[in-house]
């Protein structure tokens, strides 16, 4: 619960203990360890109305918060969305289902080929396909090099955003390099459409492999730097310990997921309770937090990514050789060579192009475990080449919904912080 | 298939309409009168423990004919099992179904914007507002199959009452009320506030 955690950590050090970490020093008091909350004095008088957003840096997005406060005290938040509301789910529904992928880059923009992936799954879930094995342990390496960017974007911004603005620059020059990894990949940086229903736009380029192992070598040695800068250090730790606590029963009951349900202490993770792309014959740990607050939410991230990083070294490990694409050629594109040449090619280059890859009678919701939490699509098909309809189970927009009750009685100032621990990405939120 | 369809059958009897299976999910359709008595059920009950609400959306078909559909998605964490229950309300009645915010507070924005896009309302939501849409947002329900792809003012109309929008009707009369700022409002305008209006269109010059 709401309880206050004693803070033991360094606030201004006197130099380093045997471990060559900082030697502590407890906060204002004089038995070691303990912290006193002091009430905050009652100004009474008239509430305040405040407005934030939707233009401003620490909003992540065009999000826009009219907050009703009691001198500095939170009483009330309303979050108002879909600033950026541009309708692809309807778009969807005018498109084949391979159209769709570009629209998928757009929603999670931090993480877009973790939707491509999610997009792919759902659809092939739809069309009864079976995938390549090297197609397999490619999508994984695509979410997990999402999962890494997406995470080391958070943990940058709401480093920012709580006033540590080092961590930002070590992030972003470790998400450069994995940028520059997707970029030789799927020729872009951001808008990647990496999927097809069957397959992958391409193969990894040369080099890719010993690149992606040696980022995430150097990527331990920064976040082994970032947590001596902020796991301990005490003003990190008093900014967000015991602030925006959700529990266990209350993180489940709003339906949060990702990193906001598991830092309340539930173990609920896609990738391990409804595993897909053979994440169950993978080694990898869930963390889960216990405290449910900030603090936590930052720890569970923070774990996430080396978790990844160990994801990404097994998946690089068994990379097989093989074809990335399925051999059947009704369902996804033949290669133009053969397209040119051969008859049969190209009449079936001819019908995808022209009429779509039609998906039987059906509906199907397949999720993943995105950066942002559980990410799902549910496809309804008429048995045409287009859906019926196409719904986005969205992660951030689902967490940002419980960010009323966890600011409320907080300072304005946490509700920055608590803000930014939703991680939201507003292309997903208004989609 | 999953063995709650059967239980759901031996427990609701006739408001279980159908049971079906498609892509590896079971999905039961019931009868929308009782969706909160049975997700309540499917929630509380320990064989069932379906106590993670993965999401609520809608589905409208192409076919006019078909009734719109009300979907949830259940997950009974633990026992990793999944459940589509599916709520059926005809497009010639009234698009009305009690809401399940009593039973998930997860529920509260996802109603919200099966209002907001399909028009369906939720009895007994603590705040069924537009949520996607702004408030004010007079064009219809975007997802329903009637609706045209680019909405059915024509572009100059909606860049015409984007202009023309009133400040206040930004915020809620709830929100303005907060503020101290309301009895420095001129009189008209907190006066169209205490009748609850959200904001006003002026007309067009020459008429709408």
């Amino acid at each position: 619960m709401a309880v206050k955690r004693t803070l033991d950590v360094a606030l201004g050090t006197t130099g380093l203990d045997e471990r060559g970490l900082p030697v502590s020093i407890p906060l204002g008091l004089e038995t070691p360890g303990a912290t006193a909350v002091e009430e905050a004095p009652r100004l009474g008088g008239e509430h305040m109305l405040l407005n934030i957003g939707p233009q401003h840096p620490a909003t992540h997005g065009v999000l826009r918060l009219v907050v009703e406060l009691d001198g500095e005290v939170v009483v009330r938040v309303i979050p108002h969305v879909g600033y950026l509301h541009s309708g692809f789910e309807k778009l969807g529904e005018y498109r084949h289902y391979n159209q769709i992928v570009p629209l998928t880059d757009r929603m999670d923009y931090l993480a877009p080929m973790a939707n491509n992936v999610c997009l792919a799954l759902a659809v092939e879930k739809l069309m009864g396909i079976e995938i390549t094995e090297r197609c397999k342990v490619l999508r994984v390496i695509a979410c997990e090099i999402s999962r890494i960017i997406s995470h080391l974007v958070w943990l940058g911004t709401t480093g920012i955003d709580i006033g540590a603005i080092t961590p930002f620059l070590w992030m972003f020059q470790e998400r450069e390099k994995f940028y520059n990894l997707q970029e030789a990949w799927t020729g872009a940086r951001l808008t990647t459409s990496l999927t097809r229903v069957g397959g992958l736009m391409a193969d990894i380029p040369d080099g890719f492999e010993a690149d992606l192992r040696a980022h995430c070598r150097s990527l331990l040695k920064v976040m082994a730097e970032v947590d001596r800068v902020l796991t301990r250090n005490g003003i990190w730790a008093g900014r967000t310990q015991g602030i925006g606590v959700l529990t266990a029963e209350e993180a489940i009951n709003m339906s949060m997921s990702g990193a906001m349900l598991r830092a309340s202490g539930v173990a609920y993770d896609v990738r391990k309770d409804r595993p897909y792309l053979d994440y169950e014959t993978y080694d990898f740990e869930v963390p889960i937090g216990e405290h449910g607050d900030v603090y936590d939410r930052y720890l569970v991230r923070f774990e996430e990514v080396l978790q990844s990083a160990r994801l990404l070294d097994q998946a690089l490990d068994r990379l097989p050789d093989g074809p990335i694409n399925v051999a059947d050629h009704r369902v996804i594109l033949p290669p133009k060579h053969a397209a040119m040449t051969d008859m049969e090619s190209m009449i079936h280059h001819f019908k995808q192009v022209m009429e779509g890859v039609p998906a039987p009678v059906g509906e199907a919701y397949c999720s993943i475990e995105s950066p942002k939490g559980e990410l799902g699509y549910y496809f309804v098909s008429d048995g045409t080449a287009k859906p019926v309809r196409w719904r986005v189970r969205p992660p951030a927009f689902i967490n940002l919904s419980a960010l009323p009750k966890m600011s409320q009685g907080h300072l304005l100032s946490d509700l920055i912080a608590i803000n930014a621990s939703v991680d939201i990405v507003m292309g997903e939120v208004d989609r | 298939m999953n063995p709650s369809a059967d239980a759901l059958k031996r427990r609701f009897g006739a408001a279980i309409r159908r049971v079906t299976e498609s892509c590896g999910d079971t999905i039961v359709t019931i009868q929308p009168e009782r969706n909160r008595e049975i997700l309540a059920w499917l929630k509380d009950e320990p064989d069932q423990a379906y106590n993670y609400l993965v999401d609520v959306t809608a589905v409208e078909y192409r076919d006019a004919e078909r009734p719109l559909e009300v979907v949830y998605e259940l997950f009974a964490l633990g026992r990793n099992a999944a459940l589509r229950v599916k709520a059926e309300l005809a497009k010639d009645g009234t698009l009305v179904i009690d809401s399940v915010v009593p039973l998930w507070a997860g529920a509260d924005w996802l109603e919200r914007e099966v209002y907001d896009m399909f028009g369906i309302t939720f009895r007994g939501h603590p705040d069924l507002r537009r949520i996607l849409m702004w408030e004010t947002y007079a064009e219809g329900y975007p997802l329903r199959k009637d609706f045209p792809l680019r909405g059915r003012f024509s572009r100059s109309e909606q860049v015409r009452q984007a202009l023309n929008a009133n400040p206040e009707a930004h915020y809620s009369l709830d929100e303005l009320g907060i503020a101290e700022a309301y009895h420095e409002l001129p009189p008209d305008m907190r006066e169209r506030l205490a009748r609850g209006e959200r904001g006003r269109i002026p007309d067009a010059p020459g008429g709408p």
